[in-house]
């Protein structure tokens, strides 16, 4: 016994301090990709989780990164590709609305004529360079507008409700693990969630949300629907990983519904393959209203 | 081949020969030292079969079915794999047999190989190929409501298409029945964050009688998916069939890859792989020993063995960007290198972790209500372990001498000069066993990887695949994963594209044998025995 006390004074704290103070981030850490306005941007069969779009509109190629559907695999930056698409050193980015995921920029610009524009904000849609919510992305069952003031409301009472504490279930709909373990990694002493009041129950009778991982199997859309419903209402949906967003690398098909929001009306998006345990607590803040989500970016457009 | 050996294979092929009435017929294949033998008659099989796992010892390591219906053949096929029991052998023999479409019916052979329980429903499930006279009618991968005489695996099966839930009645499980019984229905959803599985116990007070677990709730079509994909795009849906087992699927994936493209990764590559290969080991067994804890509410255990994980998914992001070591393993090498500031790093944080984990062990080992928890809890004996072709620590754990790094050698244990691995094994086939028998490994990985680290010389980290790879070719390939054995199986189309991908997970082999395991145990231990194999859900469902 003494033998255990002593070691843990030897281990001292070991929590961070994030979300006020990040850790720094590893050199080799690759955030989203960003696509470089007016670069010469791959085609969307590079992508083998289908998150490369392009279209044309007014004669100019468009190409449209969905980061809810990147796996991280860095395809689409490998060798000719290489200077068009670079990685980002971001990792908060779920935001409320899943048309935020996606980030257009025009491509070929030379080609195209187009004047070389510095990067507005996503959703400018100002000529040349980016918008958001690109054609061809679904939305949430309930539409834009909708969801985020459904969101807001559901935010505001949880917020209201529960004094900034916030109990989720942990729902796993088909996951390769990795999100879950992520989850699990949440309660280890490094992250320990429970010191910004959040904590994961034993049922969802107990909960104020549940976090989705997996792309919804078939095996499981019953039970992914009778585990929601048990939960009180308000509630929260957090969609964590690809997967859970989108499909992923799973996709769509007999067996895999691809994404929670094929389903049920999600809340929050936290992107990635899986998400890191950071980009995680990011997301749930954001849930709760104690964080604001971030419009993601593309690179600078080329000089 | 010496002339011993040909003298075995001669004297092999004349047994199987002679257990096969219609005649068989003997290749080379998949690879250089493996055997496929034909059988000309599919009733032969079950008698073929018991020759090999009989009297030359060998267990089914995984079953492959394969549509070759719009080939000239016109047939299914289905490849049964063994593999020796013995160590030190690396050869795979295939029975293969040819399917008829318009009845599309095998022998079952799981009534005297239990081990092909699962592999034959599954067949049944995904391929519509009936194993004639299976002890078990009931579906395994798909579940209830799904509709009669669609088989996904068949070519003809279009995987996008979204087929509906039918009405279906309960799904009927196997309890026993009788005064003073109690059904004990968990899952699939679980009270804690675990994978999705659903374990009906029948209990007499605390003692389980009999527990039957259903799987395959996470079943993705992972190998629809493959389909069609070329080598490259196939990787990336291969490191993502389990998270926690990333790099050794990536690193199975690619090795058969890159046997079918006919070229030899360099050996600096070979020591980053085998690097990382062992960091995955090391977080996984870390992590599970303190979650046995967890089971036996010993939360210092717990929470250090998380600490210690915690901080080598942080190393693991320093040295590849990732928490899970995905996107190393590449065809032909891996994607990054390991400059010497990165080496320190390695050095230093296996160093504490050693420290740290050697402190935990011995206050795990000083706890007796700890000790009294895992000593001869959760029993798999050694003729069990071998019948069911447990894999990885559950089977080292019951006096099995397997180990792929040294039986099927890959990565750095597969150099002119292999790295010398020492198999730990154990004969109590309880949950302390398989705890000692991780604790034994743990300390091996890190001398592995310190080895790695010595014998890195300058050398290209990545060889050239053949633009398109060689239409028709069968790659095979078995990782030693954290959880053991897992055997990859890849067919190239005409084309050079995934035609046909398998993978027998560990997970997958063992399942079962948790499920024999919690027999010997009382309801309360079942987390204990169940973390002790701590087996996947995703790569065993996929």
């Amino acid at each position: 016994m003494l033998q255990i006390v002593l070691n843990a004074l030897r281990a001292g704290v070991v929590t961070t301090r994030y979300p006020e103070a990040a850790r720094p981030l590893p050199e080799r850490f690759r955030g989203l990709p960003l696509l470089t306005p007016g670069g010469d941007l791959p085609p969307p069969e590079v992508c083998p989780s289908g998150a490369l779009t392009e279209r044309q509109v007014d004669g100019r190629r468009h190409v449209a990164l969905d980061a809810g559907r990147c796996v991280g695999c860095g395809r689409c930056a490998e060798g000719e590709w290489a200077g068009a698409v670079t990685f980002g050193r971001e990792f908060e980015c779920a935001v409320r609305g899943r048309a935020d995921l996606v980030v257009e920029v025009v491509a070929d610009g030379a080609r195209a004529g187009l004047p070389r524009q510095g990067l507005t904000p996503v959703a400018a849609d100002r000529d040349g360079v980016v918008v958001a919510g690109a054609a061809g992305v679904p939305l949430s069952p309930r539409g834009a507008a909708d969801r985020d003031a459904a969101a807001a409301a559901v935010a505001a009472q949880i917020h209201r409700l529960l004094g900034r504490s916030l109990h989720l279930r942990h729902l796993d709909a088909g996951s390769c693990n990795a999100c879950d373990w992520e989850l699990t990694h949440l309660l280890n002493p490094v992250y320990d969630v429970r010191r910004l009041g959040i904590d994961f129950v034993a049922s969802p009778r107990h909960a104020d949300g549940v976090v989705v991982t997996g792309s919804v199997t078939r095996n499981l859309e019953t039970a992914v629907r009778r585990t929601v419903e048990a939960i009180p209402e308000p509630r929260l949906v957090v969609a964590v990983g690809a997967c859970a967003v989108s499909g992923g690398i799973a996709g769509e098909g007999y067996a895999s519904a691809g994404g929670v929001d094929r389903l049920l009306p999600v809340d929050v998006y936290i992107p990635g393959c899986p998400p890191r345990p950071e980009a995680i607590i990011f997301g749930l803040l954001v849930a709760v209203g104690r964080r604001a989500a971030r419009p993601l970016a593309a690179a600078p457009a080329k000089a | 081949m010496a002339k011993g050996a040909r003298r075995a294979e001669g004297a092999l092929i004349d047994a199987l020969r002679a257990r096969a009435a219609g005649g068989v017929e003997v290749a080379a294949g998949p690879r250089a030292a493996d055997l496929t033998v034909r059988l000309a008659r599919v009733d032969d099989l079950p008698a073929v079969a018991a020759e090999l796992t009989g009297p030359r010892a060998m267990a089914l390591a995984t079953l492959v079915a394969t549509d070759e219906t719009a080939t000239p053949d016109g047939a299914f096929a289905v490849r049964y794999l063994f593999e020796p029991t013995a160590a030190g052998v690396d050869r795979f023999v295939t029975l293969l047999v040819a399917v008829d479409p318009a009845h599309p019916e095998v022998p079952s052979i799981t009534r005297t190989i239990p081990a092909a329980n699962w592999h034959e429903r599954e067949m049944r499930d995904l391929f519509g190929i009936v194993p004639l006279g299976h002890p078990d009618p009931r579906p395994l991968v798909v579940h209830d409501g799904w509709p009669a005489d669609c088989f996904p695996l068949r070519k003809s099966f279009d995987p996008a298409q979204r087929l509906a839930h039918l009405e279906a009645p309960e799904f009927p499980h196997v309890v026993a029945e009788g005064e003073g019984l109690f059904e004990i229905p968990v899952g699939p959803i679980h009270a804690g964050i675990i994978e999705p599985g659903h374990f009906r116990f029948t209990s007499a007070g605390e003692r389980v009688l009999h527990l039957d677990a259903r799987l395959f709730f996470t079943h993705r079509g992972m190998e629809k998916r493959m389909e069609g994909l070329t080598a490259a795009e196939g990787l990336v849906v291969a490191e993502r069939i389990c998270g926690i087992c990333s790099v050794a699927h990536g690193l199975g994936y690619a090795e058969a890859v890159e046997q079918i493209g006919g070229v030899e990764v360099g050996e600096r590559a070979r020591l980053i792989r085998t690097i990382a290969l062992e960091l995955e080991r090391l977080y996984n067994h870390i992590g599970d020993i303190g979650n046995v804890c967890a089971g036996a509410a010993f939360h210092y255990g717990t929470a250090t063995g998380a600490r210690l994980k915690e901080s080598l998914q942080q190393l693991n992001e320093r040295l590849t960007g990732h928490r899970f070591l995905r996107n190393l393993v590449v065809l032909g090498g891996v994607a990054f290198d390991l400059p010497m500031a990165l080496q320190d790093d390695l050095a230093a944080t296996l160093g504490e972790t050693l420290a740290g984990f050697d402190s935990l062990v011995a206050r795990m080992e000083a706890n007796p209500s700890l000790v009294d928890r895992l000593d001869t809890t959760g029993l798999l004996s050694h003729r069990a372990a071998l019948d069911l072709a447990v894999a990885g620590v559950a089977a080292r754990a019951s006096g099995v001498d397997r180990d792929a790094r040294r039986d099927h050698p890959h990565a750095a244990f597969a150099l002119p000069e292999p790295l010398a691995l020492n198999v730990i094994t154990r004969t109590e086939g309880d949950t302390m066993a398989r705890v000692m028998v991780r604790v034994g490994e743990v300390r091996e990985s890190i001398r592995l990887i310190g080895e790695c680290v010595r014998r890195l010389a300058p050398g290209p980290l990545r060889v050239d695949l053949p633009e398109v790879l060689p239409g028709g070719r069968i790659g095979l390939a078995a990782i030693e994963s954290p959880r053991g054995a897992a055997v990859h199986w890849l067919r190239t189309d005409s084309g050079g594209r995934i035609e046909r991908y398998h993978l027998r997970s560990p997970s997958y082999a063992n399942w079962p044998a948790v499920a024999l395991a919690a027999e010997s145990a009382i309801v309360p231990d079942f987390p204990l025995v169940n973390k002790s194999f701590e087996l996947c859900y995703s790569c065993t469902d996929r």
